[in-house]
């Protein structure tokens, strides 16, 4: 225990409180530049050697830069699929989890059970839900069962066509994302002042407008949140396609990440995955200072 | 807003906005309905209720197929409940694969994990939060400056770091590197720094140094927020898959339950109804805690919502 007394001496005493801090602060300090500094640096000095797994590295400046983009024949698809995942998913997310948070207003009974019920999948391991997924989009599987023996239509084999592939790894993404958003924004709608909804109403305004001009200016905060932290994940993804498509057919779903984690440990080639992985980083900054620029256009804050 | 003591919530809100909110809206709109009014609410009921079914399909669809034989997992029709209910299969799965030993290792790493993340974020978040010292905001600044930086950046030189500490395939290489991200300390300096300095103050002037204060004053006051962070962590590493997946070899010694569910589908003769269950009883832990703690889940998220996973 401390043996601290209070005593005038500023000087002492904050001396034995900086001492005390140190104390306070020095596990997580250790932690962080044992396992995120020297991560970082290593990974900038990774992307310029060759570096193998097991054997000799070897310096190589930017030559792996160079590599992904000239000799690399998964770095472009990989790039175009994790901009087609993202353009997909987030507008689709983040519109459907919008609606769904609205149309869970207060007078909907039982809406508490039914935001736990929509919320299930954002805690659920991913690779369990994939594997469902996986078991219902396989040709014999209930979409195509239940296409086959209602309707008579054969649908396509989705997991094995380029587009349908890609539209199903949305599609899959989307219901396990939902509820994450959808808890945003109805914790902003309970946040809405009753005395801006209530003037709102005594000037007219309801249904369509009052959601349109009212509720969603003022939730525009978390609005942009929402979708900058949908556009972040998206463009990290990885456990969808590399589980339910493997990245196929072919390379048409494999994104980025799966191709950083393919070069870096299926072919050992941890040096050109460094490489690969930064410019992820620098798509993630540059995407998220646009979206920071444009905001100023929609977002409403309130002072 | 600042007499009350202070939500987690508010708190963070207030770090935000600076505006607190006049009245929730939760009471808005509850004068008398027209009939037309009824008629409408009629239909939001069906069109919500009508959505949740939709979206709950695959998870009931699953939970069935785990009931089935295997044989009749594709069965054309298709049909909601097999032939018989066999139970069984849910016992099978532990013969099927090392699927004990996953849930033990997941279990183990997600406990472990999280008392790491709540001792080490609790104690350099009342350092950030509540102590003064040279350098603090500085240091916290590289803090929060780390945030930014993508899993995926991180994962090829852990991977690295593991070969060289010779921590490839054991349970601290699965346990400690992403547990002193800035994420958690983050959240525990904003919450303490809600708390009213007069607490302190009165115990500092009795005598009490800064460890018992945190101890006895701070942390009992702190439940809530500790808490909320201890069940986000915990997801978070029940869930982990691209770390886990790096960094084990043999899965059958340090494998978790992601990286065995995702080595099923791998294995030959996919056993599809094996799959599901395994699924299934995947989802239980982590469906149980969501249920149990749901009147939390909002202001968890509005909390935790900073960082996501």
């Amino acid at each position: 225990m401390s043996t601290t007394t209070y005593t005038p001496r500023r000087g002492t005493l904050a001396r034995t409180e900086s001492r005390q801090a140190l104390g306070f602060v020095s596990p997580a300090l250790a932690g962080l530049a044992l396992f995120t500094i020297v991560p970082v640096v290593l990974s900038i000095v990774m992307g310029f050697f060759n570096w193998p797994t097991f054997g000799d590295k070897e310096f190589v400046g930017f030559d792996n830069y160079v590599r992904l983009f000239t000799q690399s024949p998964d770095f472009w698809p990989a790039l175009r699929n994790t901009f087609v995942f993202a353009l997909l998913y987030v507008p689709i997310s983040v519109i459907l989890s919008l609606l769904l948070a609205l149309s869970l207003s207060s007078r909907i009974r039982g809406r508490g059970a039914l935001r736990v019920l929509f919320f299930i999948p954002v805690v659920t391991p991913m690779v369990a839900n994939v594997l469902v997924w996986k078991m219902l989009l396989q040709p014999q599987g209930l979409f195509n069962g239940l296409a086959q023996s209602w309707f008579g239509v054969q649908l396509p084999n989705f997991l094995a066509d380029p587009q349908w592939a890609m539209i199903m790894v949305v599609v899959m993404s989307v219901w396990q994302g939902l509820g994450y958003n959808m808890l945003i924004f109805s914790a902003a709608l309970e946040q809405l002042p009753e005395s801006v909804v209530e003037a709102a109403r005594i000037d007219g305004a309801k249904g369509f407008r009052m959601i349109w001009s009212v509720m969603l200016p003022m939730i525009s905060p978390s609005i942009f949140f929402a979708s900058i932290m949908t556009m972040i994940t998206s463009l990290q993804v990885f456990a969808q396609p590399q589980l339910l498509t493997g990245g196929g057919p072919g390379n048409a779903t494999q994104p980025l990440v799966q191709f950083i984690y393919n070069q870096g440990f299926k072919f050992q080639e941890l040096g050109l995955a460094a490489a690969a992985a930064w410019i992820l980083f620098a798509i993630i900054i540059v995407l998220t200072a646009l979206q920071f620029r444009a905001q100023k256009k929609w977002v409403h804050y309130e002072h | 807003m600042s007499t009350e003591l202070i939500s987690p919530v508010t708190a963070i809100a207030d770090a935000e906005h600076d505006a607190a909110p006049v009245e929730p809206a939760e009471r808005r709109g509850r004068a008398p309905l027209t009939t037309g009014g009824r008629i409408r609410l009629v239909f939001a009921h069906l069109g919500v209720y009508l959505a949740a079914l939709i979206f709950v399909s695959p998870l009931v669809y699953a939970f069935f197929s785990a009931l089935k034989p295997n044989s009749e997992m594709f069965s054309m029709p298709p049909t909601l409940v097999g032939s018989e209910l066999r139970w069984s299969n849910f016992a099978d799965v532990f013969a099927y694969g090392p699927f004990l030993t996953y849930i033990g290792n997941s279990f183990f790493v997600a406990i472990a994990g999280t008392l790491v993340v709540l001792t080490v974020s609790t104690m350099a978040g009342y350092a950030f939060g509540r102590l003064r010292w040279k350098g603090r905001d500085l240091v916290f600044v590289l803090f929060l400056g780390t945030l930014m930086v993508p899993q995926e950046v991180l994962v090829i030189p852990m991977f690295q770091v593991m070969q060289w500490l010779g921590w490839v395939d054991s349970y601290p290489a699965l346990i400690f590197p992403f547990a002193f991200t800035a994420f958690g300390t983050f959240l525990m300096r904003q919450f303490f720094r809600g708390i009213p300095f007069e607490l302190e103050e009165a115990a500092r002037v009795d005598g009490a140094g800064p460890i018992r204060s945190f101890l006895q004053i701070i942390l009992p006051l702190a439940k809530s927020a500790v808490a909320v962070l201890a069940v986000f962590t915990f997801l978070s590493f029940w869930n982990s898959y691209l770390w886990p997946l790096i960094v084990t070899v043999d899965y059958a010694s340090h494998g978790t339950l992601p990286i065995g569910l995702a080595s099923f589908s791998g294995l030959q003769g996919t056993r599809w109804d094996l799959q599901m269950a395994a699924a299934i009883i995947s989802m239980v832990p982590t469906t149980v805690l969501v249920i149990a703690l749901q009147k939390h889940l909002v202001k968890g998220i509005a909390m935790a919502g900073l960082g996501g996973r």
